[in-house]
C-alpha cells in the first residue's frame, strides 16, 4: 500500500512540476517576495516633506527649522505663510506634517516663558504622521537639552532584546516564512482535488485500489513538501542573504514546518472537498487565508484585537507558527520553548485532517 | 464586420452573468468576502496599541520608586505584572507573553535626588516585535515625563515647559487607526474581487475547451473582452457600494466625499484590476497558475506596496518606482481622501490620471494577447 501511496505522490508532483510554467510559479514568487517585501515593510518614516509655517522669523524658530530639515525623515521643506496656505498644502498632501511657530515664539524662548508650537499631521496617514511627529518632538527635545534647560535627565534607559537595533527585516523575514508557505501549501492541496474533479480524472482515482484515506494522504503530502521547500528557501535567503541571525535549532524548524504543513493540508483538503470547481476552491483558499494572515499577529499584535478575534487567533495555526519561526531565528528557542506552540498546531492539524477525511468519504460515497 | 455588435455583446454578457449568478462562490466573493475582510481588517489591525503587557520589577523600596510604579500602572497604556526578579520575566519576554519589562533599580530614590533618576530605570522590550517595542519605549518615556511634572508640581515649582507642543491631527482628530485603515482595506478588498475573479475566467474557457467553441463564432476580440469585463464591473460596483455601507453605517468611518466621484474612481480602478486579471488569465490559460499569479501580482502588492500599511516614501527608490504600477496605490490614496477629507482635486486628479493610464495599459496588453487563433 505504501508503494501505491508513493506512486500517487510522484504522480501529483509530476502534475505540479511537469510543466515549466508550474515550476516557475512555485519558485519565482517566493524569490520575488523575499527580494521586495523586506524593503517595503518598514514603519520608519523617511524622505517625507515637512511644512513650516514660521510666523515668528526669530532665531529659535529658524534654528529649529534647520535642525528638523537635517533629519533623514524630512528631506524636503516647504515654507508657507499663514493658516490658509498650510491648510491647502496638507489637504493636497504636499506634506505629511506641518510645524507652526507662533508670532512671538523666539521672544518667549529668550524670556524663558513657555513658547507654544503647533504640529499638524495629515489624519489620512495618521500612523506615519504620528511617527513623524515623534521624530520632530525628539528634535525639539534635543534642542532644549543643548540650551541647557531645567531638566537634563535623559529618562529611562532602553534595551531591545533579541533585535537590538529594531531592524524591521528581522521581523518581516521570519514572518514571510509563515505567510508564503501558507499560500503554497493551501493552493496545492485545495486546487488538486477540484482540478481532478473538473477534468474528470477524480473518478479514475476512485476506482483505483487506494482507499479515501490514502488518496487524501497522496494529496496532502505534495502540499506539505511544497510548503517545506518554500519555507526552507526563504529561511535560507533570510539568514544567508539578509543576515538575520538564526539562533535556535535547525531540526526544530523542519519539525515546525511539517506540523504547520499538516494543519494547512487539512484546511486545503477540506476546502477542496466542498468545492466542485477550481474557482470555488481558489476563492475558498482566499476566504481562509486573508483572515488567517491578518489575525495571526503579523500586521498588528493579537492582544490589541477585540475578544472575538482573539478567539479566532487561538485556532489560527499561523498565529502559532510565526512566533515559532521568529523564536527559532531570534530567541534561541529549543524544544521546551517550541512545544507550547507546537501542540496547538498539532491539535488543529488533527481536527482539520479528521474533518477533511470525513468530508472526503462522504463525497466519495 | 463591425467591431462590436450590440446584440452579440449582450448575449455574451448574459452568458457570463448567468455563469456568475449560478456559481455560489462568485456571489460569496462579491458580497460575503468584502464584509468579512473589512471587519477583520478594521478590527484586527489596530495600530493604536492599547494595554501592552509589561512586567515590572521594583528593586527600590523607597516611596519615590513606589510612586513611579503607581504612575506606570495608572497610565492606562500598560497591563502591569509585578515580579521580584528580572530573570523570571526574561523568559516570559522570550515566550511573547510580555512585550516589555521595566526595572526600577535599587538606587532609584538616590539618583532621583541627584537629578538623574532616569538612569536607574531600565526598560527591556521585545525587539522581535519592533512596532510594539517602539510603543513600549514611547509610553514609558511619556510616563516618565508625567512623573517628573508631578514631582516638580509637588515641590512648588511650576512645570515650565520651554516649548509647549500641541499636536493636532486633521481629518482624524482622535487618530483612530480604523478611520484610515478601512478605506485602505477597501482598496485591497476591491483588488481581490477585481483581479482574482477575472484571472480565472479566460483560463477556464481555455481549460474546458469552450474557448475553441467561442472562437468558432463570429465574436470579435472587443466583444469577447467586453463581455468578460462588463459583468464583473457590475459585480465590483455592487461590492463597492456594500463596502461603503458597511464602513459608514456599521464601522462608523466618516465619508466626506461625493458618491459620484467615488463611483468614477471605482470605475477607473476596476478597469485596471479587471484588466490585470484578464491579462494573467489569457497569458497562463491554466486556472491554477493564473490564480497563483493573480495572488502574487495583485493581492500581495496591494497589501504590502500600496501605502496602506507601510509608508511609500520610506521605501527604497526602486520600490517606490514599482509602486507606481500598482493600481491599489492610487485607489487607496483616493479612498483615504474621499472618506476622510472630501473631494480634493489636487489628490484625486493625479490618482485618476494614473489609474486611467494603467487601465489602458492592462486592457491594451490583454487585447494584444487575445488573438483569435487557437495557439
Amino acid at each position: 500500500m505504501l508503494k501505491r501511496l508513493l506512486r500517487l505522490v510522484v504522480k501529483e508532483l509530476q502534475a505540479l512540476l511537469g510543466q515549466r510554467q508550474g515550476r516557475i510559479m512555485l519558485i519565482m514568487p517566493v524569490i520575488l517576495q523575499t527580494l521586495l517585501f523586506p524593503f517595503a515593510a518598514t514603519l520608519d518614516v523617511r524622505d517625507s516633506t515637512l511644512l513650516i509655517v514660521d510666523q515668528d522669523g526669530g532665531a529659535a524658530s529658524r534654528e529649529l527649522t534647520l535642525r528638523l530639515a537635517r533629519t533623514a525623515s524630512f528631506t524636503q521643506v516647504i515654507a508657507v505663510h499663514g493658516e490658509a496656505e498650510m491648510r491647502s498644502a496638507i489637504d493636497n498632501q504636499r506634506a505629511l506634517l506641518a510645524v507652526r511657530f507662533g508670532p512671538d515664539f523666539s521672544r518667549r524662548i529668550a524670556r524663558g516663558e513657555s513658547a507654544p508650537l503647533q504640529i499638524v499631521i495629515d489624519g489620512r496617514r495618521s500612523n506615519a504622521g504620528q511617527i513623524a511627529a515623534s521624530y520632530a518632538q525628539e528634535v525639539i527635545a534635543g534642542y532644549l537639552a543643548e540650551r541647557g534647560g531645567p531638566a537634563a535627565d535623559p529618562g529611562p534607559r532602553l534595551r531591545n532584546e533579541f533585535n537590538p537595533n529594531l531592524d524591521f527585516k528581522w521581523h518581516i523575514l521570519p514572518s514571510l516564512v509563515g505567510i508564503i508557505t501558507t499560500i503554497g501549501c493551501l493552493m496545492v492541496t485545495a486546487l488538486s482535488v477540484s482540478r481532478e474533479r473538473e477534468e474528470g480524472t477524480f473518478e479514475q482515482l476512485l476506482v483505483s485500489p487506494l482507499t479515501p484515506a490514502y488518496i487524501m494522504a497522496g494529496k496532502a503530502i505534495p502540499g506539505i513538501l511544497v510548503a517545506m521547500v518554500q519555507g526552507t528557501l526563504i529561511a535560507a535567503i533570510a539568514h544567508g542573504g539578509y543576515g538575520v541571525p538564526y539562533t535556535g535549532s535547525v531540526p526544530l524548524l523542519f519539525v515546525g514546518m511539517f506540523c504547520y504543513g499538516l494543519a494547512l493540508a487539512g484546511v486545503g483538503l477540506f476546502i477542496s472537498s466542498i468545492s466542485s470547481t477550481q474557482q470555488q476552491a481558489f476563492l475558498g483558499v482566499f476566504a481562509f487565508m486573508v483572515p488567517a494572515t491578518i489575525v495571526s499577529g503579523f500586521v498588528a499584535p493579537i492582544e490589541n484585537m477585540p475578544a472575538l478575534l482573539q478567539g479566532v487567533a487561538r485556532v489560527d495555526a499561523l498565529a502559532y507558527f510565526i512566533p515559532i519561526v521568529k523564536g527559532l531565528f531570534l530567541k534561541s528557542y529549543g524544544w521546551a520553548d517550541v512545544w507550547p506552540r507546537l501542540w496547538p498546531m498539532l491539535a488543529i492539524a488533527t481536527f482539520t485532517l479528521t474533518v477533511a477525511l470525513r468530508m472526503f468519504r462522504r463525497h466519495i460515497a | 464586420m463591425k467591431a462590436i455588435s450590440a446584440r452579440r455583446l449582450w448575449a455574451l454578457c448574459l452568458k457570463e452573468s448567468y455563469q456568475i449568478v449560478r456559481d455560489p462562490s462568485s456571489i460569496l466573493v462579491a458580497f460575503v468576502m468584502p464584509v468579512l475582510l473589512l471587519f477583520v481588517m478594521g478590527y484586527a489591525v489596530n495600530l493604536d496599541a492599547a494595554a501592552v503587557r509589561v512586567g515590572l520589577v521594583v528593586l527600590d523600596g523607597g516611596t519615590a520608586a513606589q510612586r513611579f510604579a503607581q504612575t506606570l500602572a495608572a497610565s492606562g497604556a500598560f497591563e502591569v505584572h509585578r515580579g521580584t526578579s528580572v530573570g523570571a520575566f526574561e523568559d516570559e519576554l522570550a515566550q511573547g507573553r510580555l512585550r516589555g519589562v521595566v526595572v526600577i533599580g535599587n538606587d532609584f530614590g538616590l539618583r532621583l535626588r541627584r537629578g538623574d533618576g532616569g538612569s536607574a530605570v531600565q526598560v527591556l522590550a521585545d525587539g522581535a516585535e519592533p512596532n510594539t517595542a517602539n510603543f513600549v519605549a514611547a509610553y514609558v518615556q511619556g510616563v516618565w515625563e508625567r512623573f517628573n511634572a508631578t514631582l516638580a508640581q509637588d515641590a512648588g515649582k511650576a512645570p515650565v515647559q520651554p516649548i509647549a507642543v500641541e499636536l493636532r491631527s486633521w481629518f482624524n482628530p482622535s487618530t483612530v487607526s480604523r478611520n484610515y485603515l478601512v478605506p485602505g482595506s477597501i482598496a485591497i478588498v476591491m483588488t481581490i474581487i477585481g483581479a482574482l475573479l477575472t484571472s480565472l475566467v479566460v483560463a477556464r474557457e481555455w481549460e474546458r475547451g469552450t474557448m475553441e467553441a467561442l472562437l468558432a463564432t463570429p465574436v470579435t476580440r472587443a466583444e469577447l473582452l467586453l463581455s468578460k469585463i462588463l459583468p464583473y464591473y457590475a459585480l465590483g460596483l455592487a461590492a463597492m457600494l456594500l463596502c461603503l455601507l458597511v464602513s459608514v453605517a456599521i464601522m462608523g468611518v466618516p465619508f466626506r466625499g461625493s458618491v459620484a466621484l467615488l463611483t468614477a474612481m471605482t470605475t477607473l480602478f476596476l478597469g485596471c484590476a479587471l484588466g490585470l486579471g484578464l491579462f494573467l488569465s489569457s497569458v497562463f490559460r491554466n486556472q491554477f497558475n493564473a490564480a497563483q499569479a493573480a495572488l502574487i501580482a495583485a493581492f500581495l502588492p496591494s497589501l504590502m506596496l500600496s501605502g496602506v500599511i507601510y509608508e511609500i516614501s520610506s521605501m527604497p527608490r526602486i520600490l517606490q518606482w514599482i509602486t507606481r504600477f500598482i493600481p491599489a496605490r492610487y485607489f487607496a490614496s483616493s479612498l483615504q481622501t474621499l472618506f476622510q477629507a472630501g473631494d480634493i482635486g489636487a489628490v484625486l486628479g493625479p490618482d485618476a490620471f494614473f489609474l486611467a493610464l494603467l487601465t489602458l495599459f492592462w486592457i491594451g496588453l490583454t487585447a494584444l494577447k487575445t488573438k483569435r487563433t487557437l495557439d
